[in-house]
């Protein structure tokens, strides 16, 4: 904060700081606070990562923890869209595995990867809670459900 | 107490206590990871589990993690049903799918838990085939070898270090299957404590990187117990030769002091054993090697010769005591600092006779509310801090009692910790590194501090007399220290020899002597490894040494630099007035190069001593391997022509001698002790390759060497059982060949060692001391005058550990420290350099300039204990100016 150019924007830092008002301990905020970073950036870069762990008063390897424990963070740089398709159980026994290689076909990415394009990015996840409408992916922070072959295709306007 | 049952036998057992620990003290061989005695239970790795059967007629029973059950009256448990077995064999299998089998080229094998534990519960053929993850390693710094592939995800690495050492910089990364121990990027692992992690790791994630440099199998190293020679705290080592090379050095369990964990510098200062600076000969002064048997004799007559001698704060009892003995009593003088004696003669008077018990480091730990004055502990007796930081934990054990939590069960208590923590508070000159565990600071110069350490005794109790004119905010403080320390039952006051400030040391006893609780305490820091031994004996002052000279024929110098404790010109005066100047030291340094006789002597891991510790226990070091000839213990120097007296006559010698010193024969046994007839080896049984080591200068296997001045011997054959657990070199038992054998050495797990910790207290509190009444006056800074403040560094300031290169390489340079009002003032910044000129005199002093926000204006804080800062004494004032140009270097 003393004579460093500023990697956070002034907005991001407000909204940060009025997350600290509801918690007695900022590190509390951690997960809100690379929200509103990926909200503004799609991605937590390093800098950012060090950035916001200075204002937490944390030390960056405890802001990584968390930012690493938690799949709906990205460390590295994502399409506008990402793509999480469901491999766990339910969704693995009616058809993940065939969600992902249409899905990783049309987009010629492997799963973690971004498509050229910059649209996509394709990652698995573990359980949406939605097994009852297995298989399930979560697009762009939209659930679909009893995805097929066609929802694939539709989805990324095939 | 509870009677609980575990495969058709009953036991008597305290009821409420983790199932796990029980069964272990119960001699049961269970597997276990990510439970430590140090760290309590969280219940992880699912690896001890057993079966509890819900009543007498219950056949089947379930599964339960013994570290997370409770014992209870009449539980009925099996360890051995076969379905227990399996669980645990097949968990293992699981946590093992990752592991690469690289144990013949791991430095840990050998000394694994995860090996013990493999064998132990059953798991001895891989089945997995897949592929396995593997990770990149990180650079950690000279200290630790970093290897993630071996890593079973116990957490036992970031819970200790995070946890319980308070370190930031190591975590937990990621999630399920894919986590990764290690730092936000590449770097040196900042914590002072992190050497630990070796010890920690159950296998061979975190490896010791000194090790590495010259590694040996745990069988294959010869060991005796030994003592830490790096400070005054005494933590108990065990030191690991082969090949005549000091190899390591790792914790050896003593339930009162070190417990399970060392410092840093004690771990890994070793290497100024294998020095090349080290000196092997004895020698004249024109630098013509002589026999030892001419520099015998030549020793002897100057000791006959008018000689005065000057004894060290880090040589043993008994090398000062016979030092003392040759010279006379009125021509013995300490080899300390003036300042730094008067300081050591005053602790010694407090703790003899203030009545208020000085506590082990375990008792530190169970202190409810701390006060230091004047110390950054973390740098002035390490693993102290380590002690004061569990003490912080009390309350919230207390609170977790209140919500019957038991106090194993860590991850709940932890959380109390949040809103229950028992009050520390620090006065120091400046920032130190256990401020965040700190309920409130206060900066100031050592007066100030020593001002706020009079101002609570007073609130505490009004007989104490009460400084005139403190400021609001200090009163306030004042009373509102006053207020928690009040409120304790175990109180602990901490100030020491850094402060070099005896009205700081004085404020602390007076603080220590107001408080009301009876189990009050008071520790006292001392920088060196026998500094208090030597305080005890007595002697006069170095600067009585440097008046008595005219008239001397001789000058004895016991392993001393005495460029260390006074001003270069007046050592330099001294020694060209003494004109004929013996040395005995084991490394060169400034003093040595003018000896005309030197004398080779031999480190704490060559010869035997007694040293005492900050707490007033003495405790022996053991000779670990045979000194190369001709180097020799300087006891054995200076007792020649004693009769040739035996290291455990001199012992006695000394302990006859004075009053204080009586017990130190109980420290340890003597020569004569024996088990079943026989002496201790220092060799492991395993230990290979004796019949070969020396076939490239003799095929003959040659004699063992004797040792004729201890119980041990320097082979592998001896007393196999039945040793005293403080007397076990090494720590092994059958199925245990890690560390964590100690389980199998301790009355209860993580209590005592089984028929005793290591050392003899001789001090215990008695009789009471006037209040002290030396008020100082309040800090006012001078216009364009500096107070010299001389900051010791962890791995900066001791003279030993700085000569090993892993240690030097985190040693930082030596600063001088500005607040930033004063920086602006003379118009520097960080990086940039002043001119040091001290009122006392002698050269300018040139340091580079950090800027330090909590360091008081007026006060310029110095590195101290480093070559380029020696000329510096404590509070002296100096002036300032920017130099220009290039910063020597």
């Amino acid at each position: 904060m003393t004579g460093k150019p500023a990697v956070l924007t002034s907005v991001e830092i407000e909204e940060i700081t009025a997350e600290m008002s509801h918690y007695a301990d900022k590190a509390a905020v951690s997960i809100e606070a690379l929200k509103i970073v990926q909200k503004y950036r799609r991605w937590v870069s390093d800098e950012c990562l060090v950035a916001v762990a200075e204002l937490l008063g944390i030390s960056p390897a405890q802001l990584e923890g968390v930012a690493t424990f938690y799949n709906l963070i990205y460390r590295q740089p994502v399409g506008r869209s990402v793509i999480h398709y469901c491999n766990s159980v339910s969704c693995w026994m009616l058809g993940a595995e065939q969600v992902r290689e249409r899905l990783c076909r049309h987009l010629n990415v492997e799963p973690g990867e971004m498509s050229a394009d910059g649209e996509y990015t394709v990652l698995p996840i573990v359980c949406l809670g939605a097994c009852d409408h297995a298989p399930v992916v979560l697009v762009g922070g939209q659930l679909r459900l009893d995805v097929t072959d066609d929802t694939v295709d539709e989805m990324l306007g095939r | 107490m509870a009677t609980i049952e575990i495969d058709g036998v009953q036991y008597q057992v305290e009821a409420g206590e983790s199932l796990l620990p029980v069964c272990l003290a119960l001699g049961f061989d269970l597997t276990y990871f990510c439970w430590h005695p140090a760290l309590g239970s969280v219940g992880a790795c699912r690896q001890c589990a057993v079966i509890h059967y819900h009543d007498p007629e219950d056949q089947k029973g379930r599964l339960v993690m013994a570290c997370m059950t409770p014992v209870a009256d009449g539980m009925r448990l099996s360890i051995e049903a076969e379905q227990a077995r399996e669980f645990r064999r097949d968990n293992i299998e699981l946590l093992m799918i990752n592991h690469p089998h690289d144990c013949p080229v791991c430095e840990e094998g050998g000394e694994c838990h995860l090996q013990d534990m493999t064998l132990m519960s059953g798991h001895t053929t891989r089945r997995y085939r897949g592929r396995k993850r593997t990770h990149k390693n990180q650079y950690l710094g000279p200290f630790i070898n970093h290897e993630m592939n071996r890593c079973i995800a116990c957490y036992r690495c970031v819970r200790f270090y995070g946890d319980y050492a308070g370190g930031k910089d190591l975590q937990v990364f990621g999630m399920h299957n894919n986590v990764y121990f290690g730092r936000f990027e590449d770097g040196v692992l900042e914590n002072e404590f992190s050497g630990n992690l070796v010890e920690v790791c159950p296998t061979g994630v975190f490896t010791d990187r000194t090790f590495s440099a010259h590694y040996a199998r745990k069988w294959d190293l010869q060991t005796a117990p030994s003592v830490c020679a790096h400070c005054g705290l005494g933590c108990n080592t065990a030191p690991g030769e082969r090949y005549g090379e000091l190899r390591r050095v790792i914790n050896r369990y003593n339930g009162e002091v070190n417990g399970y964990f060392l410092c840093d510098r004690g771990r890994f200062g070793y290497g100024f054993v294998n020095s090349p600076d080290r000196i092997l000969k004895p020698r004249m002064h024109d630098r013509m090697d002589i026999t030892p048997e001419a520099a015998q004799q030549q020793l002897c007559d100057w000791l006959a010769d008018r000689a005065i001698g000057i004894g060290s704060p880090r040589a043993s009892l008994e090398a000062n005591f016979a030092l003392r003995s040759r010279v006379g009593e009125e021509n013995f003088f300490l080899g300390l600092g003036d300042n730094e004696q008067s300081l050591l003669e005053a602790i010694v008077e407090i703790l003899r006779h203030g009545g208020i018990r000085s506590p082990s480091l375990r008792e530190v730990e169970q202190a409810d509310a701390v006060l230091i004055l004047g110390e950054d502990v973390t740098h002035s007796a390490p693993r102290l801090a380590l002690s004061l930081r569990q003490s912080v934990r009390n309350a919230a054990f207390e609170r977790a009692r209140s919500l019957n939590i038991a106090p194993w069960l860590d991850k709940p208590v932890r959380e109390q910790q949040i809103d229950h923590r028992s009050p520390l508070f620090i006065a120091s000159v400046c920032a130190t590194r256990l401020d965040d565990a700190a309920a409130d600071t206060y900066r100031g110069s050592p007066e100030d501090i020593a001002r706020l350490g009079f101002a609570i005794a007073h609130d505490l109790d009004p007989g104490a007399p009460e400084p005139a004119g403190l400021n609001d905010d200090a009163r306030a403080l004042a009373v509102a220290i006053a207020d928690c320390l009040r409120q304790a039952r175990r109180p602990l006051v901490v100030a020491g020899t850094a402060s070099a400030s005896h009205a700081v040391i004085e404020a602390a006893y007076n603080v220590a002597k107001a408080l009301p609780a009876k189990d009050r305490q008071l520790t006292f820091t001392v920088p060196e490894c026998n500094s208090l031994g030597l305080a005890m004996m007595g002697g006069r002052r170095l600067r009585q040494a440097f008046e008595a000279v005219r008239d001397a024929g001789r000058v004895i110098i016991l392993e001393n630099d005495l460029y260390r404790r006074a001003p270069a010109w007046e050592v330099d005066a001294f020694l060209q007035a003494a004109g004929r100047v013996a040395v005995i030291d084991c490394l060169s340094s400034k003093t040595a190069e003018k000896a005309a006789l030197l004398l080779p002597a031999a480190t704490f891991a060559e010869t035997d001593g007694t040293l005492v510790n900050n707490e007033g226990r003495a405790q022996r070091y053991f000779q670990v391997y045979p000194a190369p000839e001709p180097v020799r213990g300087s006891w054995q120097w200076l007792s020649a022509g004693m009769d040739n007296l035996s290291f455990d006559a001199l012992t006695a010698a000394c302990a006859e001698a004075f009053p204080a010193l009586t017990a130190i024969t109980q420290a340890a046994p003597g020569a004569g002790f024996t088990v079943d007839g026989m002496k201790i080896p220092r060799q492991p049984r395993r230990y290979s390759g004796r019949t070969a080591m020396e076939a490239h200068i003799n095929i003959s296997e040659p004699q063992r060497p004797v040792d004729p001045e201890t119980p041990f011997t320097f082979s592998m054959e001896g007393a196999a059982a039945d040793v005293p657990a403080a007397l076990e070199p090494i720590i092994w038992a059958p199925g245990w060949n890690s560390n964590q054998a100690v389980n199998k050495f301790q009355d209860g797990i993580g209590g005592h060692l089984r028929g005793g910790d290591y050392g003899i207290r001789l001090i215990e509190a008695s009789g009471a001391l006037d209040w002290f009444n030396a008020i100082p006056d309040a800090f006012k800074p001078v216009k364009s005058q500096w107070r010299i403040i001389l900051l010791p560094h962890i791995f900066g300031s001791e003279e030993l550990s700085l000569r090993s290169p892993p240690l030097a390489e985190r040693s930082p340079s030596p600063l001088a420290m500005l607040n930033p009002s004063d920086a602006s003032a003379l118009a520097v910044q960080a990086g940039d350099s002043v001119e040091i000129s001290c009122f006392s005199g002698g050269p300018i002093v040139v340091l580079p300039v950090s800027i330090e926000p909590s360091l008081p204006a007026g006060l310029l804080g110095i590195t101290a204990g480093r070559q380029e800062t020696q000329r510096f004494r404590q509070s002296e004032p100096a002036t300032l100016k920017k130099a220009l140009g290039e910063v020597p270097s």
